[in-house]
C-alpha cells in the first residue's frame, strides 16, 4: 500500500473539487433538518460534524433505478400485431462518496453476499459497487444510538471502505485500503501523513472507548427462532409501530426492493425500487392471502433476517451495522437492540413452548 | 465473462391460447431467438416469470415436461393486476419470460417408487410437467396414480387430455367434484375424503401434491392416516416473488428463499422451517 496521506482541513473542499472532475462526488449536506448525501457542490458547505440522516446507500442502491426500457411497435409485415423490444440499462460513469461512516460502508458489505453471489449477481448493483469509491471518515465520537462493536464492527472499521480518513488537529490522515483507493491519492493537495500514525491510533482508541461493553450475540440466531412463534412477544414488540417503514428505508443494510413499471405512449420503463417489508403490501398475494398479516408478523421478519437468518446462510454475519438510524428516527421510539436483547433472554413459560 | 442480467425478461411469441376454465387459460410459447429456444433446459418443477410489460411480472410453473420442447406451456388463473392484463393476450402477441427459475421435483430420487400425485384446481398446473415426464419415462417408475379435483366440471382445467389419461393403462386416474354435478361422470368429494377412499399404499411410494391452503392442510392430514411419512410427501409452494433470485426479500421463510431453495419441498423440510406459510 502506498504511504498513508494528509489533508488539511483548510483544502478539502479543494480536494474534493479535484475529485469531481473525473467523479460524480457525493458528500454529506444539509438539507431541511436532514443531513443527505448530494452531489458535491463547491458553492454549498458540507455537514459532516455527525453521521448523516441518511446512509449513503443510494449512491450504489439507488432510490429508484431503471431496469429495462422497452418500446412496442407496430409489425409492418401485420398491423395488428405489437412488437415489443426490451434492453436493459446499466448504470455508467464512476462515483466517490466523502463523508461515509464505516458503518454506513459495513452495510454494503452485506449487500455483496446477497448482490453479487456467484450464480445470482446483479449486474446493476455490481456496475455501481466497482465504481464507487468510499472516503469513510472514522467516528471521533459515537453516539448513545451508535452499536457498531455490538455487531463486529467499531467506529474506524475500513471493511467495505477505499480510503478511512481520520479526523485530527486541522486536518485528516488518508489511509488506503483498495487499489481504488490508492487511486485517490495522488493530489497534490496531499502531503505524506505517515507522522501523524500515533495520533490517528490516539482517534480510534478513544472513540471506542466511548462504548459501552457489548453483550454477547451469539445466541440469538437461535433464540430469535425460538420466539418465532410466540406472537405475544412480537406483539408486544410491535405494539407501538406505526408501519411507516423508517427503520428500511434509513438501514443501510436494508436490501429489499421492489419491481414495478411505467408506461407513456408506446414507451416504458422497468424500475426498482427500494421496499419496505414493515408495509402490509410487501408479501400481499393476488389471492388476499399475506403470511404476514400483522406488524408484529412484519417486525419479527426484519428483525430475524437482520440477527437469524441471514446469519445461518452467511457464516454467521449479522446483516446490522449497528448505525442506529433505525432507533434515532423511529417516530414511536422502538429500539432493535432492546427486542434482540430480549429475545436472548427470553425464558419460555413453562409448558407453553 | 459477462455476468447474466436475471431481470431482463427474454422475448418470446405466443403460438396458442387455450382457454381451460372461465379463469384459467394457457399460453404456450417459443422464445423469438431460435438459438434461445435450442439450447433452452429446464427442470420439472420449475417456474418462470413472465411479464407483461407496462403492468408486471408473476411467477408461474413451466407446466410442460421438458421432454416435449416444442413450446413452453404456462397456465394463468386470473386473480389479479398481472394475471388480468396476461388474459387479454392472444395468438402472435409477445410476451417477456425469465425462466427457469427455482428447484424441480426430485424425480431421480422417485424412481423405482409407485408415485401418487394429488391436484386440487390450478394446483394441478405444476404435477402436469412431472406426470407427464413420468409418463414419458415410464419404466423407470412403479404405479403412477392421479387424483385430480376441482369445484365442478367448468372449474377443470386440462379438459383436452383427461380423456387420455383416463384411457391410459399405465396411469390410473381419478377425477373429483366438490359437489354433484348434472352430467359429471367421474367421483363426487373432496379431495381428501377420496384420497382416503382410494387408499394409495404408502409403501414405496411418494405423493406429490398442490392445491389450494385449506386442501393441503387436509391432504396432508390424510396422507399420514394412510401411512405417509413427512419424507414421502412433496409439494410446491407459492409466494409473491419480484425478483425469482433470491434478492429482493419477499419470498423467504427464514433463511429460506421460495423462489431459490424451493419451490418444490418435501413435508419433512417444511416442517424444518419457521411456521409463516
Amino acid at each position: 500500500m502506498d504511504p498513508v496521506k494528509y489533508l488539511k482541513s483548510a483544502d478539502l473542499m479543494s480536494w474534493l473539487e479535484e475529485l469531481a472532475r473525473e467523479n460524480k462526488v457525493f458528500a454529506p449536506r444539509y438539507e431541511g433538518d436532514a443531513v443527505i448525501f448530494a452531489p458535491f457542490d463547491p458553492k454549498q458547505e458540507i455537514s459532516i460534524k455527525h453521521a448523516a440522516t441518511m446512509p449513503p446507500k443510494k449512491t450504489v442502491f439507488p432510490q429508484s433505478e431503471k431496469l429495462v426500457d422497452f418500446t412496442y411497435s407496430k409489425d409492418p409485415e401485420n398491423l395488428s400485431r405489437i412488437l415489443i423490444e426490451a434492453k436493459e440499462i446499466l448504470p455508467k460513469g464512476t462515483t466517490v462518496v466523502f463523508g461515509s461512516r464505516p458503518c454506513d460502508v459495513r452495510g454494503f458489505t452485506m449487500f455483496d453476499r446477497v448482490y453479487l453471489a456467484e450464480k445470482t449477481t446483479d449486474v446493476y448493483y455490481k456496475a455501481r459497487r466497482e465504481n464507487t469509491s468510499f472516503i469513510t471518515l472514522a467516528c471521533e465520537k459515537p453516539e448513545t444510538t451508535c452499536f457498531c462493536h455490538w455487531v463486529d464492527s467499531s467506529p474506524s472499521d475500513a471493511s467495505g471502505s477505499d480510503v478511512l480518513a481520520t479526523p485530527i488537529e486541522d486536518g485528516y490522515v488518508l489511509e488506503p485500503f483498495s487499489e481504488k483507493g490508492q487511486k485517490l491519492l495522488t493530489s497534490s493537495l496531499l502531503e505524506n501523513g505517515e507522522r501523524w500514525i500515533l495520533e490517528v491510533k490516539d482517534v480510534h482508541e478513544n472513540a471506542a472507548g466511548f462504548l459501552a461493553n457489548a453483550p454477547d450475540l451469539s445466541q440469538a440466531p437461535q433464540k430469535l427462532l425460538d420466539v418465532f412463534d410466540n406472537m405475544e412477544f412480537w406483539e408486544n414488540a410491535a405494539a407501538k409501530c406505526l408501519s411507516c417503514g423508517a427503520c428500511t428505508y434509513l438501514c443501510p443494510s436494508c436490501y429489499c426492493f421492489n419491481i414495478t413499471d411505467e408506461t407513456t405512449g408506446m414507451k416504458g420503463t422497468r424500475f426498482r425500487s427500494w421496499d419496505n417489508c414493515m408495509s402490509a403490501q410487501f408479501t400481499m398475494e393476488a389471492s388476499g392471502h399475506n403470511p404476514r398479516p400483522t406488524k408484529a408478523h412484519r417486525l419479527k421478519n426484519r428483525v430475524g433476517h437482520k440477527f437469524s437468518y441471514y446469519p445461518a446462510i452467511h457464516d454467521g454475519v449479522i446483516s446490522c451495522c449497528g448505525c442506529g438510524r433505525c432507533i434515532k428516527s423511529c417516530p414511536v421510539g422502538i429500539d432493535i437492540r432492546e427486542i434482540v436483547q430480549e429475545a436472548i433472554n427470553h425464558e419460555p413459560a413453562i409448558g407453553k413452548e | 465473462m459477462k455476468d447474466k442480467n436475471h431481470y431482463l425478461p427474454e422475448m418470446a411469441t405466443i403460438n396458442e391460447v387455450i382457454q381451460e376454465t372461465h379463469n384459467i387459460m394457457t399460453f404456450r410459447v417459443t422464445f423469438n431467438d431460435p438459438q434461445v429456444m435450442e439450447n433452452f433446459t429446464f427442470q420439472p418443477g420449475q417456474v418462470g416469470q413472465l411479464s407483461s410489460f407496462g403492468t408486471g411480472e408473476a411467477t408461474f410453473v413451466i407446466n410442460s415436461p421438458p421432454t416435449r420442447k416444442d413450446y413452453l406451456q404456462f397456465s394463468v388463473m386470473r386473480t389479479g393486476e398481472v394475471t388480468s392484463k396476461l388474459h387479454s393476450l392472444s395468438e402472435g402477441d409477445q410476451i417477456g419470460v425469465r425462466a427457469p427459475l427455482g428447484n424441480f421435483f426430485p424425480y431421480e430420487d422417485m424412481k423405482g417408487k409407485d408415485i401418487v400425485f394429488i391436484g386440487g384446481g390450478i394446483g394441478m398446473a405444476p404435477l402436469r410437467p412431472l406426470m407427464l415426464y413420468m409418463l414419458d419415462n415410464r419404466k423407470d417408475y412403479g404405479k403412477i396414480t392421479l387424483l385430480y379435483g376441482a369445484r365442478s366440471p367448468v372449474d377443470m382445467a386440462f379438459n383436452y387430455e383427461l380423456q387420455s389419461w383416463l384411457e391410459r393403462e399405465d396411469l390410473e386416474t381419478h377425477l373429483t367434484i366438490d359437489a354433484k354435478y348434472e352430467g359429471w361422470q367421474h367421483t363426487v368429494g373432496l379431495i381428501p375424503n377420496v384420497l382416503l377412499d382410494i387408499a394409495p399404499s404408502s409403501e414405496n411410494c411418494v405423493a406429490v401434491t398442490c392445491g389450494p391452503p385449506i386442501m393441503i392442510k387436509f391432504t396432508l392430514q390424510a396422507l399420514e392416516k394412510l401411512g405417509f411419512k413427512d419424507e414421502q410427501i412433496v409439494t410446491t409452494l407459492e409466494k409473491r416473488m419480484k425478483c425469482g433470485v433470491g434478492i429482493c426479500g419477499r419470498c423467504n421463510i427464514g433463511s429460506s428463499y421460495v423462489c431459490m431453495d424451493g419451490p418444490v419441498f418435501t413435508a419433512a423440510q417444511l416442517k424444518e422451517l419457521p411456521n409463516e406459510l
